[in-house]
């Protein structure tokens, strides 16, 4: 693959993918009969008007959490495929923190044991395959993918079974107490004295950012970091330096598990207040494509998780705006935006390379 | 095969350059590069590594399509974009890997590509009876029905060429080909070079052994960052005079050590064996024994269990069988070690492989000084810019290493910047025991004499060193002791004192034994 320049990699090549995404998502527009510019601007509106922004941001939370999940693990060159399922285990760890110790404990300090039940049930999820891939040599893209599996049907069982509300017959689990939970914004705005919409951000958010702030210092800071970068480069380098490259596989595997999990604070704690089936709803998923187009950085994955969530939010107003664009055909065009800025991630490096930079040399 | 009478004539060149130049992105391989060669000749091109001897033989041989000037073949202009277009000109090639299927048998890859028909016996007959005839006009006997998979290099080599004049080459490029081979098989090869060329063949050389090209060419070039900046008689020259050329100066001749008293035993070895994956031996009852102030060489064909001996001194690679003791520890199959508790017992590693192993080629010059040394990287479980510079300033002055920018990614640097921000890491700090896996492999000759005198200085401080290479005048030049490897077992340990490369290259071979010492 041709090397780009660090401001082509990470500045121009985004953009140049998303220009192409939105260009073949006017196709489709065109296609059943709308403007393209007509459905963008309802686009935007939907994501960026004062009513609707705290819908994006809620949603960008999801996606920063996945997001940042797969860059980490991807520092060391794994491909944790599994946040979805870590995801689900989150939640797991946060719904039997609450029903558990709700009756015991204050509300605060179970919010408090909720948020680490979510990190350590995700990191645990994670850590099995990192073991087997680490000591046993199973590889990590297939085992997270198994486990994606096992979770799932672990929550079927669990939520149509043993952790049903009582006396219903839909799989959830029964509301938190009113005291345990994250806080929305709208009402911390409030508390300061600022009216703002009605929204289902939450406290997860500012933890998001934390968790971003958190995995830069963690990637670029400290040896634990270096020893990620450097396996994630040459692994025989790491082994002739002598970093213990089995364990950093599992202590990567459990830090990326950590924090796929705590995409469940936003869902269960933040949000539902309640465990329900299939909350993790693709952002475990969606979250390996944010991470591409962030470029594994930290910052990057705080941009695209903000333009995915945009996409979410402004996509669901299509829906109500215009009869010939279905909620299946959101999904289209917010599918179009992963495919070119995740799977087809580089498949304008080398054209780039040729366009921009033999033009700056002046060809001899 | 008479094809001497080609539309050339007689007398004119066989191969004509005339201004050709090849660039990639922002360097100049090739420029303005004006070469004849003439046939029934065997010429030369030398130059260091990047001097683009190799871009200009892919340029003759259509790997490569020159961005300015022409080719002329026999005096007709050749437009050659692929090698096919040079195979039809009469040009081949012997690349320094070797392109064989290990296994299919001689005969198989001789004919690969042109089988001639959909049943293969058709073809077979004919090609048998052709390659005997090839093989006994040049001399390069082999087994037709033997499997590549069992063949020494050497042989290996032989039925490339054998491929190529197969394919009808009259101008035949051999890139680097003794890099692999014995002393006595580079004989044998250049033995079968001459019958090329007394066949009226041209034999193009790419090489940067100067000895050899004394040895066997009629005609040197001489390259120089992408120009030729000489052609010389190999009658009428002196490798001095070509070394000279080849760097741009004066070329200092390494001295001889002194061969001072060695010190106390350091690290031994003992027994070791090993296998690998496959169950294959690569090594078998090596025992050895390291001293202070002194340099132990270890020679060798590449591949004769000096790798598998690096690694498990090192502990990449886990004792299997015997034991290696070192400041005070015992190291056995039961008893492994990790490279990082090598490490702090004062052991550093020049580890052959220096991009896929001794550096992070991502990581910037200043990461990769601390790479295996955490304690330099900042204080407690944090990493700090300002410490790693403190730690890598002084390398780079040590080691002259250009550009000197702590900051610049390893990829960045040459090959022999690169190595020195190996050696310079593994240097500091005089380690007990220094394993040097081919120190000036890709290596510019200016800079393999900073690495010698270096190697010699840490040697004088004190250090235990034992120097891996398959450059045989490498380890003449530094070794105070020589022990020869042959078939992953040790085939002798002479004193370096009156060794000569003959009877090295016997106990390479497995010829002769040397005597303990």
């Amino acid at each position: 693959m041709t090397a780009l320049p660090r401001w082509l990699d990470t500045g121009v090549l985004p953009v140049v993918n998303l220009a192409l995404a939105l260009l073949a998502a006017a196709v489709v527009v065109a296609l059943v009969g709308e403007h393209p510019l007509d459905v963008f601007a309802v686009l935007l509106q939907g994501a960026f008007a004062p009513g609707s922004i705290g819908y994006t941001l809620y949603y960008a939370t999801n996606f920063i959490f996945t997001g940042l999940a797969a860059a980490l693990a991807f520092q060391a060159r794994l491909f944790n495929i599994g946040a979805e399922g870590q995801a689900m285990l989150g939640g797991l760890g946060v719904a039997l923190a609450c029903l558990s110790l709700e009756p015991v404990l204050p509300g605060a300090l179970v919010t408090v044991v909720a948020i680490v039940g979510a990190a350590l049930f995700g990191a645990a999820w994670a850590v099995v395959p990192g073991w087997l891939q680490a000591y046993r040599g199973s590889h990590i893209v297939i085992t997270t993918i198994m486990f994606n599996f096992l979770a799932s049907g672990l929550m079927v069982w669990l939520l149509s079974g043993p952790m049903m509300r009582p006396g219903q017959g839909s799989p959830q689990t029964r509301l938190f107490d009113e005291a345990v939970r994250l806080p929305a914004v709208h009402d911390l705005l409030r508390g300061l004295g600022f009216e703002a919409a009605r929204s289902p951000l939450n406290l997860s958010f500012p933890f998001a950012l934390l968790a971003c702030a958190a995995v830069w210092v963690l990637i670029w800071r400290t040896k634990f970091g270096y020893a990620l970068r450097a396996i994630g480069h040459s692994e025989e380098a790491a082994r002739y330096a002598g970093i213990p490259v089995r364990r950093a596989v599992v202590v990567a595997m459990a830090l990326s598990g950590a924090l796929a999990g705590c995409m469940a604070l936003n869902e269960v704690l933040g949000v539902q207040h309640k465990l329900v089936l299939n909350f993790s709803a693709g952002y475990g998923f969606t979250g390996i494509a944010v991470a591409l187009m962030g470029r594994n950085h930290p910052l990057g994955i705080l941009a695209a998780g903000l333009l995915f969530g945009a996409l979410f939010q402004g996509g669901a107003e299509l829906n109500f705006e215009f009869e010939t664009i279905t909620h299946e055909l959101a999904l289209v065009i917010q599918g179009l935006v992963i495919l070119f800025s995740g799977a087809l991630a580089y498949m304008f490096t080398p054209w780039l390379a040729r366009l921009l930079l033999v033009r700056s040399t002046g060809r001899g | 095969m008479d094809r001497n009478g080609g539309p050339g004539g007689a007398g004119g060149p066989a191969v004509r350059l005339r201004g050709v130049a090849k660039r990639f992105g922002a360097v100049l391989a090739n420029e303005d590069v004006d070469l004849d060669i003439l046939p029934g000749t065997v010429h030369g091109i030398v130059g260091e590594n990047g001097a683009g001897k190799s871009t200009l033989a892919s340029i003759i041989y259509g790997l490569y399509t020159a961005d300015r000037g022409s080719i002329e073949i026999d005096g007709r202009p050749a437009v050659l974009r692929s090698p096919a277009d040079a195979i039809a000109h009469g040009v081949g090639m012997v690349h320094q890997h070797f392109m064989l299927v290990p296994t299919f048998t001689v005969l198989e890859n001789v004919m690969l590509g042109m089988e001639g028909g959909f049943r293969l016996r058709s073809g077979e007959a004919d090609i048998r009876a052709r390659l005997e005839g090839l093989s006994r006009a040049h001399g390069l006997e082999v087994d037709p029905d033997a499997l590549v998979d069992d063949l020494p290099v050497g042989l290996r080599q032989r039925v490339e060429i054998l491929k190529a004049l197969f394919r009808g080459a009259r101008i035949l490029i051999l890139d680097e080909p003794t890099g692999v081979l014995t002393p006595d098989e580079t004989d044998r090869l250049f033995t079968v070079l001459r019958a090329v060329r007394g066949a009226g063949g041209v034999v193009v050389l790419i090489t940067h052994k100067l000895r050899e090209v004394m040895a066997v060419c009629d005609t040197v070039s001489v390259m120089r960052r992408g120009r030729l900046v000489g052609q010389r008689g190999a009658a009428d020259t002196t490798t001095g005079e070509l070394a000279e050329l080849m760097v741009g100066r004066k070329v200092g001749q390494a001295a001889r050590p002194s061969g001072g008293a060695a010190g106390t035993p350091v690290l031994g070895a003992s027994g070791l064996g090993w296998k690998n994956a496959a169950g294959a031996v690569r090594l078998q009852g090596v025992d050895l024994e390291l001293r202070a102030g002194e340099i132990l060489g270890l020679a060798g064909v590449s591949g004769n269990g000096q790798s598998e001996l690096l690694d498990i001194l090192s502990a990449m690679s886990p004792v299997q069988e015997g034991h290696v003791e070192f400041a005070g520890r015992r190291i056995n199959a039961a008893h492994p070690a990790t490279p990082a508790e090598m490490r702090a017992l004062g052991l550093a590693h020049v580890p052959e492989d220096r991009q896929q192993r001794g550096l992070v080629l991502p990581f910037e010059a200043r990461e990769n000084a601390v790479l295996g040394r955490p304690e330099s990287a900042g204080p407690g479980p944090w990493t700090s810019g300002a410490a790693m510079q403190a730690h890598t300033e002084p390398l780079i002055a040590r080691f002259d290493i250009r550009p000197p920018d702590p900051r610049l990614p390893a990829a960045g640097f040459s090959g022999g910047n690169q190595q020195k921000i190996v050696l310079a890491r593994e240097f500091d700090g005089a380690p007990r025991v220094l394993l040097l896996g081919q120190p000036t492999r890709g290596v510019d000759i200016g800079t393999i004499e900073t690495i010698h005198a270096q190697v010699q200085a840490l040697k004088e401080r004190g250090s235990a060193i034992l120097l891996v290479s398959t450059e045989l005048d490498e380890i003449l030049a530094l070794a105070d002791r020589i022990m020869v490897m042959n078939g992953g077992r040790i085939a002798g340990v002479v004193p370096a004192k009156g060794a000569t490369p003959r009877q090295l290259g016997l106990m390479m071979t497995g010829a002769a034994e040397g005597g303990a010492v």
